[in-house]
């Protein structure tokens, strides 16, 4: 081709080259948008299309009404009883994220406090970073830290809640022993470790956006910086800290690989001691994912997978909601 | 009246306030102490046991055919990590930038709702997702390195999005107007203006989905499955991983199999926190030069 | 004239005409009800109080309004007669024609003085890639800053002085070759000095080129405007309109209209 010429063939050519490549450009960005949608619409989709013959097969409630996982006694023809609840699943999985909220919580508010209001200037940043570390430790090694580092750590202790509180009356089955190591309990513990990071990290980033202004006021009245904290930042950062929380919590409902490593996957009903083994929802797939050999066992799993992904959905985008609005109010 | 009463009472009620304060003010730094002494606790740990076996063997040959004897390394699982994650990291990081710049430089509807979605699938869990890709794409064509490779890649989406999101957000939109007004197309402003500015930024959030996706162990059981035997660096079929190996050596209950399940958990902890923070340094950088 | 062919000395400048333009955010009318017209080889200045809509009318002329999010025009501006906001006008072609020159200077960051200076033409795909040092020298000189630059071509655009990097940006907006050159109180952000070297250089390139110029500074629209438009808004939260247009010397010295001598002596605004 000859040099473009100042022609108006060319000129509309070029034109429409422009144009092209800025449409060309826009539809692929837009396309790859639309594939976060696509991703989440076809996850639920095709974990609903697997789990459908055992859905069709038993029923879909069928599933939630039993706490017995017994694939070995399912048949391709027998429907009545389905031997595949998962009530003990979701009451795993509740339990295990229960204990890591409740030791979790207090602990990522304190470090947060410490480290936007307390610390010392020079200690902030390195100390962020520290905590901000624990979130990048893999699942599998706070797994396998849990089983030779964590349970001989607390085995002590889980041994004497067994003893003291085992046989106290009323709240005596919640403790009841033998306590082996592998349980709700150390589940529960190092999910608690996994989440507060995350924790620590939302509400950091919550008490930042509480107004100098207001803190200075209280310490003009005279606060001490510990009422100072009260009055002013707690009280404000309310609703942040439970989004925290409930993103948490989120993050401790999906949590597999440590988990299963670390539960005992008892699968046959609910453990309702919290000084026993179990299983969680996300922990009874990875543990029979790959030798799910009897009659709508593979699909049946599939089934867990999706009531797990209803539930962290709703976790999720509650948490969200809840921060999201947060920082509205505060913009 | 009130104002007569003598001091003593108002000191005693500082003397006990200043205590409270005091009291919080140690609790406060013992949680945290205690959260910084637990992370060097498992970083030790894992240091003590790792060091016993890591070594040249580990790192270049392949486990034993019978998981009680000793010697043997993950060869083949950090192979497989590397190509798994590599080719995971060449899926997301486009897409994922894409999908970024539709947030920032476009919005519309399509942008409020992808926004939102992407935080719900930052909380999916990584079971799910592997579960999915199962359905998807396993169930019809069998487990393979190529299936984890999609699991991770999904996984490391919305981080990426997330973390282009942001970053194309401090881009200030002076240079963006300034460009437009040369007469450079949109696409042009965007992929020589914008991205190069927000660069740091952007291979800070992919590092830190690499080290993410690089310590995933759930959906890869789905997936890839897992591969003991040989070292296997086709894609189309089962591979191991880093991850993997780690899992499957740890509950085996030979202490054979865990001194390499120790070793890889060393290795996989030196590759993800060489990650993690040299991403931290980078975006650290990145910000002293553009305040500059 | 709307080309891709490298730059040349030999364009002529191009006239604008506002017919009847209302632009709007988000359905608020920002400015309304303009009609101006904008004559070559001139310097017309946009005059007003803050909120009187000069910066919109102004982005409207090269259609850079359209690209917020939200906003939209009504009527026409007419680029040698051609709308610039019809079906078939491309709005990257137009931004050619018309370049503009912001109140900070915005030299891109990861490009070094020589590639900023180039920016408009390689990334427009004008040019290949090379040195084209020529061309750098050609619109650096233009814009007054050659001398003190041509040592430090590979530098980053960002280490020159505030008015160095205001030149810097005039001269990109010059390499493209546009027929139009727009200035958003170019010299709001410098100091004094820097100030008085860019309105000599305003002077000396509405030779060659249409200028249009917001300022709020009214000493520098007598200084280096042809023609002064003000606007002003009936009150606050309403759109700004054209109040009055002329030569400069008549509007500052016996405005016809009561508010614009309100403004000039300093009633309002």
């Amino acid at each position: 081709m000859t040099p473009l010429a100042d022609t108006p063939a060319t000129r509309r050519r070029v034109r429409a080259r422009w144009r092209d490549t800025d449409t060309v450009f826009r539809y692929a960005v837009r396309a790859a948008a639309a594939l976060v949608v696509v991703v989440l619409v076809a996850t639920a989709v095709f974990l609903v299309a697997q789990a459908w013959p055992a859905l069709r097969h038993y029923g879909i409630l069928s599933f939630l009404s039993s706490d017995r996982w017994a694939p070995s006694e399912a048949t391709t023809t027998a429907r009545h009883p389905n031997p595949y609840g998962i009530v003990q699943f979701v009451y795993g999985t509740a339990v295990t994220s229960l204990i890591a909220m409740v030791l979790a919580v207090p602990v990522a508010v304190a470090v947060s406090l410490y480290l936007t209001e307390v610390a010392p200037g020079w200690l902030r940043k390195p100390l962020s970073g520290l905590v901000d570390l624990l979130a990048a430790i893999p699942s599998v090694v706070y797994g396998f830290w849990g089983i030779f580092a964590l349970i001989p750590a607390v085995r002590p202790a889980g041994v004497w809640l067994s003893r003291t509180l085992g046989s106290a009356p009323g709240i005596g089955p919640v403790f009841a022993g033998p306590f082996f190591g592998v349980s709700y309990l150390v589940a529960g513990l190092v999910l608690a470790i996994m989440i507060l990071p995350i924790i620590t990290a939302i509400c950091r980033e919550v008490f930042a956006t509480v107004p100098t202004a207001d803190k200075e006021s209280a310490l003009a009245l005279g606060a001490t910086r510990w009422e100072m904290l009260r009055m002013a930042v707690l009280p404000r950062s309310r609703s942040g800290i439970t989004g925290a929380a409930v993103l948490g919590l989120g993050r401790a409902v999906g949590e597999t690989i440590a988990v299963t490593m670390v539960i005992g996957n008892s699968v046959l009903s609910i453990t309702k001691s919290i000084l026993g083994p179990g299983a969680t929802m996300s922990s009874v797939i990875a543990n029979e994912f790959t030798e799910s050999t009897e009659p709508f066992h593979l699909q049946s799993l599939m089934v867990v997978g999706a009531w797990l992904l209803v539930i962290a959905l709703i976790v999720n985008t509650v948490g969200k909601l809840i921060v999201r609005r947060t920082g509205e109010d505060i913009a | 009246m009130t104002a007569r009463m003598p001091a003593s009472p108002v000191r005693r009620g500082l003397s006990h306030r200043l205590a409270v304060n005091a009291v919080m003010t140690v609790v406060l730094a013992l949680a945290t102490a205690g959260v910084v002494a637990l992370l060097v606790w498992i970083l030790a740990y894992v240091a003590g046991q790792g060091l016993k076996y890591l070594g040249p063997v580990f790192l270049t040959q392949t486990p034993p055919g019978e998981p009680s004897q000793a010697g043997g390394g993950f060869a083949n699982g950090i192979v497989g990590s590397v190509i798994i994650v590599g080719i995971a990291t060449g899926l997301s990081v486009p897409a994922g930038i894409a999908a970024a710049i539709h947030l920032v430089e476009y919005r519309g509807r399509l942008a409020r709702v992808c926004s939102f979605l992407t935080d719900v699938l930052i909380g999916l869990p990584s079971i799910v997702t592997g579960a999915f890709v199962y359905a998807l794409w396993v169930a019809h064509f069998g487990f393979s390195g190529l299936a984890g490779a999609v699991a991770l890649a999904l996984i490391m989406l919305p981080l990426i999005i997330r973390a282009t999101e942001e970053v194309l957000r401090l881009v200030p939109n002076e240079l963006r107007e300034a460009s437009l007004a040369l007469g450079v197309s949109r696409a042009r402003t965007v992929m020589s203006i914008v991205l190069p500015t927000a660069r740091s930024g952007i291979i800070t959030g992919a590092m830190l989905a690499v080290a993410r996706a690089m310590g995933e162990t759930a959906p890869l059981l789905l997936t890839a499955l897992g591969n003991d035997l040989f070292l296997e660096a086709n894609p189309t079929r089962r591979m191991s991983t880093l991850s993997l190996q780690i899992f499957n050596n740890a509950i085996t209950g030979f202490a054979t199999a865990q001194a390499r399940a120790w070793a890889g958990t060393l290795t996989l902890i030196i590759i993800v926190l060489v990650l993690s923070v040299g991403a931290r340094l980078l975006s650290r950088r990145g910000i002293a030069r553009s305040a500059r | 004239m709307p080309t891709p062919a490298p730059p040349s000395d030999t364009a002529a400048p191009a006239r604008l005409d506002v017919v009847n333009l209302t632009a709007s955010y988000h359905g608020r009318p920002a400015v309304a009800d303009v009609d101006l017209a904008i004559e070559p080889r001139q310097v017309t200045a946009l005059i007003g109080p803050s909120g009187s809509g000069k910066s919109t009318l102004l982005r409207c002329l090269n259609g850079l309004h359209l690209t917020v999010p939200g906003a939209s025009v009504t009527g026409s501006v007419l680029l040698d007669d051609a709308d610039i906001y019809a079906k078939d006008s491309n709005p990257v072609e137009i931004r050619q024609r018309v370049g503009m020159v912001f109140q900070r200077p915005t030299p891109f960051p990861t490009m070094s003085v020589r590639d900023n200076v180039l920016a408009g033409l390689h990334l427009g795909r004008r040019l290949g890639r090379g040195p084209h040092d020529d061309l750098a020298e050609q619109a650096l000189t233009k814009a007054g800053l050659w001398p003190e630059v041509k040592d430090r071509l590979k530098a980053p655009g960002g280490s020159l002085s505030g008015g160095q990097q205001q030149r810097l940006c005039i001269a990109r907006a010059l390499a493209v070759d546009p027929e139009i050159l727009l200035m958003d109180e170019p010299c709001s952000h410098l100091d004094p000095i820097s100030t008085l070297t860019i309105e000599d250089l305003i002077r000396e390139i509405k030779e060659t080129y249409t200028v249009v110029i917001v300022t709020h500074n009214m000493q520098q629209a007598a200084r280096v405007a042809d023609t002064t438009a003000f606007l002003t808004m009936p009150a606050v939260g309403e759109p700004g309109r054209l109040v009055e247009v002329g030569p400069t010397e008549r509007i500052f010295s016996t405005p016809r209209q009561q508010t614009t001598e309100d403004y000039i002596s300093g009633k309002i605004g």
